[in-house]
């Protein structure tokens, strides 16, 4: 009976067609489905692939640098970075006191930081490895150590402005540290991990790692001891002139490698952001500003009125041009009128009559200035440019200053005048020295450098930059008679001339002193100064001094000269420069 | 006399494939389950299988329930069904008040069970109560129904209803009308009356989510269009990834990212992205299969019952699972307006699997009424 009331067959076929409805709408949906999974799984997939993944860098060590003979010069150190990560902490007083005593840290400071809700917070920084490894080893839940590499230089503040130093991502900030960043960085390498929604990495799911690969080790030019030596020097000279600055290159002139750059007062690599007490700034310097001039390498950063070393460069651009022989007689009566202004020699009662030689010997101005008349403007600005004066030695450092120097079509004879002997323009010092360098070493222009060659960490040879530093003919200024004339007439202003006190008993040496006057001229400061060079026949070391402002007695000769005469007391023994009179002995 | 010998020979049936796919979905659900929430749970609760033993206590509890219910005569419930849908306004009203109705991510839909810690919402119970209503309403009046005057008379019966559960469920209030419009479309013999309901309903619901007045309504289509552009689209979006970093074959079992915290409620709602994330288009195309198969079991039930109560009854729990599925698959993938719906047997959710569970039972027990009557040929033997 009940089953006769519903044989409707419309229920029925109702029934099939809800089924096919549903059907149908589940059809759709897998269309869907396949849309989404198929053509959209490149863009879907990889917007999920971007929020799993985190990219963790590994730094690479940074490449070590050492002097010439392997003395270590910048290093690294592994530091430890402490810090808390707050959801994962199980009991905050524990951690507190834990890091406090391990870190000798105040505990008001410490729970300030590990009571803080935030994802990390960093507790302290630069933590040293023992103490890393004992906060590591209570295995505190929450507390993380993480490794990391800091510069270390070993010895401070030796050639601290040539070095340069490193910033907290471990990037070059100043000096060779930063000339040579690429180089020394190597390449970082990462480690790829997903994390979940919180951040948190998942341990061994699909974990890649890229190893990095460290910096190339860089071998300098420099050398520890002469560095040392030099740096030793310039400090007795600054305090006992209590000058303001001292600066000492040496250099080889014959290939242009820099054995010595010395900065006094230097300042400590290992804290480059403080002011050393020569730098505390004057009201209204920023501390920024005075970091700045604490880390300027003056020997390039800066120029100066070369006064009466620059003679030298006159002196061989009138022998080149044949415009003086030695033999020449010139007059001084302690001044020459050039146009309508009168120009006094540094003697007021002249030098009388004197030949080339002893102009030179004597460094007398009007000698020079009637030399340089000899010359002649243009010649002057020839020679000025063939000697390389007018552009940049291209030293391996950041920063090099160019030269100051008059526009021809402006030079007068008062101006040529003021050449001839060093003044009115200025240039650095490490031109200077490249300069009159090249102009003695047998007349090929060098350019000083300070990397030597760099090595990858297994100590294979990467770069030799000995190739690219080798001289050829091209690299001629001067000739050589001019060079060797030149060789002879500074080795007699050392052993009868104003370099009298950089002699040495038993070794040529060639020099020449200068004085100039800073500007403004009414304050009566002076920079003296001295550059040598030995074997006076065969130059294998050059040194330049420049002393700024001394107090007291400041002619070059007087305080510059003994300065560079303890230097080579101290260095031509170690370069194994034998004295003359072995060498007279000798084949050559 | 023959009737009678008829009837004794007559094949005691009980629909195991029925069975075997209610068993299957629900130890496929129990492993997605525990796949999914294992990482959060172990995080939030030390235990990674705490979702699971939850889900799997109300399935054990469901599934008691439901081997009583098959075994009842179903026909017991017809008496049942205006008391049903009384209970049902009431606890669903109940819920509504603050202080009764207990919250949870913002929304009042539980209540508490006296002296246990156990939880319960009201709404999954009105789905079961509207059907049995409905069938036993509509099968007391089969004739009626022809009528368009009775089929809205019937809708509106189930309008109060439909308005409590709205007030702050929309989406289940949605479910509850379209288990209801389903039962009246399978009595009455008409069909254009349900195309103009049908276009009256699409028309309705397009006005209502166009309408430049329902601000947060727009906003919710401009979600759909564009989930990247706003914060509440975050779940959508992630959703995305998930099921477009499935591809073909999926990352494997247990080995989605997504599921990591970054698809908000992947236990619940959610839970589909992450079997596509797993299982791929094959695992994904895979679970809306096993549904169709349970939904051909039900169309077979239906058009075998005993009685119109019967069929009416499986037509429900058909309309209620097949809509349940649709509208979550499709507001995974973001194909329509992103709503609350949870994925029958398999979403986490105590008192959805509990009613479940009892629907099944009652399916079984339409099941075991149908009568094969012995082919006629057999008959001339005799």
């Amino acid at each position: 009976m009940e089953r006769e009331e519903w044989t409707k067959v419309h229920n029925r076929k109702k029934i099939v067609l809800m089924f096919f409805i549903v059907a149908l709408l589940m059809c759709l949906l897998v269309g869907r489905l396949v849309y989404l999974m198929i053509w959209g799984s490149v863009y879907y997939g990889g917007k999920a692939q971007e929020i799993h993944e985190r990219e963790r860098p590994i730094k690479a060590a940074r490449g070590n640098i050492y002097d010439r003979n392997g003395v270590l010069l910048a290093s690294n150190r592994t530091v430890c970075t402490i810090s808390v990560i707050h959801s994962q902490i199980e009991d905050e007083e524990q951690v507190i006191k834990a890091l406090s005593s391990a870190l000798q840290m105040d505990e008001s400071e410490v729970r300030k930081r590990v009571e803080k809700v935030s994802s990390m917070e960093r507790i302290r920084s630069n933590v040293d490895i023992e103490t890393g490894d004992k906060i590591r080893d209570m295995g505190l839940p929450g507390v993380k150590v993480d490794e990391d590499y800091k510069r270390y230089y070993p010895y401070g503040s030796l050639a601290s402005k040539v070095l340069g130093f490193t910033g907290g991502d471990n990037q070059g900030i100043v000096g060779l540290e930063v000339k040579y960043d690429e180089l020394l960085q190597g390449e970082p390498g990462k480690i790829l991990t997903l994390t979940d929604a919180r951040g948190i990495e998942i341990e061994g799911v699909g974990e890649s790692r890229k190893e990095p690969v460290n910096g190339d080790d860089l071998y300098l030019t420099l050398d520890y001891n002469i560095q040392t030596y030099a740096m030793q020097a310039a400090e007795k000279v600054m305090e006992q002139k209590s000058a303001d600055s001292v600066e000492i290159i040496v250099m080889n002139p014959s290939n242009g490698e820099v054995y010595a750059m010395v900065n006094v007062p230097e300042f400590d690599l290992n804290h480059p952001f403080t002011l050393t007490e020569a730098y505390e700034p004057e009201a209204g310097v920023s501390e920024m500003d005075a970091l700045n001039t604490m880390w300027r390498n003056k020997c390039l950063n800066d120029t100066y009125e070369p006064g009466s070393i620059f003679k030298i460069i006159t002196a061989s651009a009138a022998l080149e041009e044949g415009v003086v022989s030695v033999d020449d007689t010139f007059y001084c009566p302690g001044y020459i009128t050039v146009e309508d202004r009168r120009i006094r020699c540094h003697k007021v009662t002249g030098h009388g009559s004197e030949t080339f030689v002893q102009g030179l010997q004597n460094s007398c101005n009007p000698v020079f200035i009637a030399v340089g008349q000899r010359i002649g403007v243009e010649n002057y600005f020839k020679y000025f440019r063939q000697f390389g004066l007018n552009r940049l030695t291209n030293i391996d450092l950041p920063g090099e200053a160019g030269t100051i120097m008059h526009a021809k079509e402006n030079v007068g004879p008062v101006e040529l005048a003021t050449i001839s002997f060093g003044q009115s323009f200025q240039i650095t010092p490490i031109k200077l020295a490249t300069t009159a360098g090249s102009l003695v070493n047998g007349g090929l222009l060098v350019t000083p450098h300070l990397a030597l060659e760099a090595r990858d960490a297994d100590g294979t040879l990467v770069k030799d930059f000995r190739e690219a530093y080798q001289l050829s003919e091209d690299d001629r200024i001067v000739s050589e008679d001019t060079s060797k004339l030149m060789q002879e007439l500074l080795e007699s202003v050392v052993t009868e001339g104003g370099g009298k006190r950089a002699y040495i008993e038993g070794y040529s040496i060639g020099g020449k002193t200068a004085t100039s006057q800073t500007l403004p001229r009414s304050a009566h400061k002076y920079i003296s100064s001295f550059i040598g060079f030995a074997p006076a026949d065969d130059p294998q070391v050059l040194v330049l001094v420049v002393i700024h402002d001394p107090q007291g007695i400041y002619y070059g000769g007087t305080i510059a000269a003994p300065v560079a005469r303890d230097i080579f007391a101290d260095i031509l023994p170690y370069l194994n420069i034998a004295p003359c009179t072995e060498k007279e002995n000798n084949v050559y | 006399m023959a009737r009678r010998q008829k009837k004794k020979r007559q094949i005691k049936y009980f629909d195991y494939s029925l069975l075997f796919i209610i068993i299957f979905l629900i130890c496929f659900g129990l492993v997605m389950l525990y796949s999914t929430s294992a990482y959060d749970a172990q995080l939030t609760f030390k235990d990674p299988a705490h979702y699971l033993k939850r889900q799997g206590f109300a399935f054990g509890l469901g599934l008691a329930g439901m081997f009583v219910i098959s075994q009842i005569d179903y026909r017991v419930w017809k008496k049942f069904g205006n008391l049903a849908y009384i209970v049902a306004i009431v606890l669903c009203t109940l819920v509504l008040i603050p202080g009764i109705g207990i919250e949870h991510n913002y929304s009042r839909r539980w209540l508490g069970i006296p002296n246990s810690s156990l939880e319960f919402q009201p709404s999954e119970f009105a789905k079961l109560a509207v059907i049995v209503f409905l069938a036993a309403m509509i099968s007391k009046i089969p004739k009626k129904m022809a009528k368009f005057v009775n089929v809205l008379k019937v809708m509106g019966f189930i309008l109060p209803l439909f308005a409590v559960i709205a007030y702050n469920n929309l989406s289940t209030a949605i479910i509850v009308m379209g288990i209801g419009v389903a039962m009246i479309f399978v009595a009455s013999p008409k069909y254009l009356q349900f195309i103009l309901i049908g276009l009256a309903g699409a028309g309705g619901i397009a006005l209502f989510l166009v309408l430049p007045s329902a601000g947060y309504r727009s906003e919710r289509i401009q979600m759909w269009f564009h989930p990247e552009d706003y914060a509440k689209g975050y779940q959508t979006l992630q959703g995305l990834y998930a099921i477009g970093s499935g591809g073909l074959f999926g990352k494997g079992l247990g080995n989605s990212m997504q599921k990591l915290g970054f698809v908000p409620e992947a236990p619940n709602d959610m839970i589909f992205s992450i079997i596509c994330e797993e299982l791929g288009l094959f695992g994904a195309i895979c679970v809306i299969l096993l549904f169709l198969l349970l939904m051909w079991r039900f169309m077979v039930i239906a058009n075998n019952a005993r009685d119109l109560f019967g069929a009416l009854l499986v037509t429900g729990i058909l309309a209620h699972i097949a809509i349940q599925v649709v509208l979550n698959i499709a507001v995974v993938t973001n194909s329509i307006p992103n709503t609350g719906v949870t994925l029958p047997f398999i979403s986490y959710g105590g008192t959805s699997v509990v009613f479940l569970m009892a629907e099944m039972g009652l399916a079984l027990s339409v099941s075991r009424g149908i009568q094969f009557e012995p082919d006629t040929s057999e008959i001339a033997y005799d």
